[in-house]
């Protein structure tokens, strides 16, 4: 094939896939809410989707919390400012890495899943089963799962923060001896609520949306094979790690470029 | 007996109906009717697209022309919203089950109800009972739908089919792979809930023996065609060179048992003139 012919057949390829992911986001969201059966059904989601996240990402944050005091450190004292330490980390974690860091977790160990799931449950005639007994599948069951992601991730990045930020007291303030009074106090002087942790939540929020829904679209789009399964997996993780980490520069751009 | 073609007693009628996936014709202008509360049967070999049919009838995929009309509605043509009350009256089996693997038996076969009426647990759980006594399945109730044979996971899925009591029900296959007991088992349900509660079965099977024992009238499609159709009687005396091959089971006849390919000779001599050639350099 011609490398003209290829570009264009992927081209055309990427525009009626983008098409049906917002066919589907449209068609799963867009319908008359019925609290007595959605509710349960997102409880339930929130809890396999975001509560089974949480120690991957409380460990990773606690981990990333103590590296950086431990490098910050390393690097101020030589200047006689380790009293910066405390807002070092905060504005690192609450600006950069808690959000970019959970979303890149959360697409490997949540979004990998629930593109496996739905793919599976289309693989089984689950989901056509579903449409025959006339249960729309858009509304029970990928309604609900990009709730809970949706939901669920600018949470786990807020909790990603708090640990990192206790990590970083652990090995800064108990460990290497930083005052605590000055971690805490210059911490808090320089952290400002619009600037730094508002931005953080827009970014988590942004990333929630686009790493839950290239999975529940790579889920129920796949081809209802093993192969269109474990490919369909791989391209969710690729895509949302991807499109994260370019996502979180442009809005870094937008938020703290002068 | 001989039924009409059409009448107002058939619950569905499919006029000229055409659909072709891709550049390959699955279907090519076929009309047929399921009369009500009689089990009709759709045979063929495999891959012929029976499933496909039964798809076009449950809406989920659209012919590319012609009418598919349930008690005088035109399936394809209707809105989301009238396809999905249309669908609550009918209800179908497929062929691997199907089962939510996130249920368990009881579960599954509550959803339905759960989904589409208000009724009490209470009641809930004397249907799914009584169901799963028709299945001779009451003490899987707990077990997870991995947990069944295949056979049984057939048994629960025509358990949840029948759970809301449909119109019509849709059967994929429901004989390959049983068991002769649970075979049986299912041979008399499908007899008896169109004999019992009047609902209208269409069976789609290659299992000539078993079709032929319970339908009430038969279709035989081959070659994007309907080659034959009539009572099993009918079927049986049948002279047409194509039903008659299919009827008995043979591999020489009109329908071509291999899958279009080039002569096994001139391809067995072809393979070897090339190793002949290859072992020259």
């Amino acid at each position: 094939m011609l490398p003209l012919q290829l570009l264009g057949r992927n081209t055309l390829a990427l525009i009626s896939g983008l098409g049906r992911a917002v066919i589907l986001l449209l068609s799963a969201l867009l319908h008359k809410p019925n609290p007595r059966k959605d509710i349960p059904l997102l409880l339930q989601q929130l809890y396999s989707v975001g509560v089974k996240s949480l120690i991957i990402i409380v460990v990773s944050g606690g981990f990333i919390g103590m590296v950086l005091a431990l490098q910050g450190y390393t690097i101020l004292v030589g200047y006689g400012a380790e009293a910066s330490l405390g807002p070092m980390v905060a504005l690192s974690l609450l600006r950069e890495l808690g959000p970019v860091v959970s979303a890149l977790l959360f697409a490997g160990r949540a979004g990998s899943a629930l593109t496996a799931e739905i793919g599976l449950m289309k693989a089984t005639e689950q989901l056509s089963s579903l449409e025959m007994m006339a249960v729309d599948p858009l509304r029970r069951v990928i309604a609900p799962r990009f709730w809970a992601g949706f939901i669920s991730l600018p949470l786990l990045a807020a909790i990603f923060s708090m640990v990192g930020i206790l990590g970083a007291h652990l090995v800064g303030v108990d460990w290497l001896g930083v005052d605590a009074g000055t971690f805490w106090s210059v911490m808090q002087d320089q952290v400002d609520f619009n600037k730094d942790i508002l931005n953080g939540i827009i970014k988590s929020v942004v990333f929630a949306f686009v790493v839950t829904w290239i999975a529940i679209y790579k889920g129920y789009d796949c081809e209802p094979t093993s192969e269109g399964i474990s490919r369909a997996t791989t391209s969710t993780v690729v895509q949302s790690s991807l499109l994260v980490l370019a996502l979180d520069f442009i809005l870094t751009a937008l938020m703290f470029a002068r | 007996m001989t039924l009409p073609v059409t009448t107002l007693d058939n619950l569905i009628e499919i006029e000229n109906l055409t659909f072709t996936r891709g550049e390959r014709i699955i279907f090519n202008d076929i009309s047929l009717s399921i009369p009500s509360g009689k089990v009709t049967a759709i045979m063929g070999p495999s891959g012929i697209g029976k499933t496909t049919l039964l798809r076009l009838i449950g809406g989920q995929i659209k012919p590319n022309s012609g009418k598919i009309l349930f008690s005088g509605k035109n399936i394809p043509s209707l809105s989301r919203h009238d396809l999905y009350e249309t669908r609550k009256r009918m209800s179908m089996l497929f062929q691997s089950g199907a089962l939510f693997t996130d249920m368990n038996v009881y579960d599954n076969i509550a959803f339905p109800i759960r989904e589409h009426t208000d009724l009490s647990e209470n009641i809930i759980e004397k249907i799914v009972l009584m169901k799963l006594e028709a299945v001779g399945l009451r003490g899987a109730r707990d077990l997870q739908p991995n947990e069944l044979s295949g056979g049984m996971a057939r048994r629960v899925a025509l358990a949840r089919a029948i759970a809301l009591e449909p119109e019509l029900i849709l059967y994929d296959e429901p004989f390959a792979g049983q068991d002769p007991i649970s075979m049986g088992v299912i041979v008399s349900l499908i007899r008896s809930l169109s004999d019992a509660l009047g609902l209208t079965s269409i069976v789609v099977s290659h299992d000539v023996p078993e079709v032929m024992s319970i339908a009430d009238y038969i279709y035989i499609i081959a070659e994007q065609k309907i080659i034959g159709h009539g009572t099993p009687d009918q079927i049986r005396q049948d002279e047409s060179p194509l039903v008659k091959q299919f009827v008995q089971g043979k591999a020489d006849g009109p329908v071509p048992f291999h899958y279009q390919a080039p002569s096994y000779q001139s391809e067995l001599i072809q393979l070897s003139s090339e190793v002949h050639g290859r072992g020259k350099i």
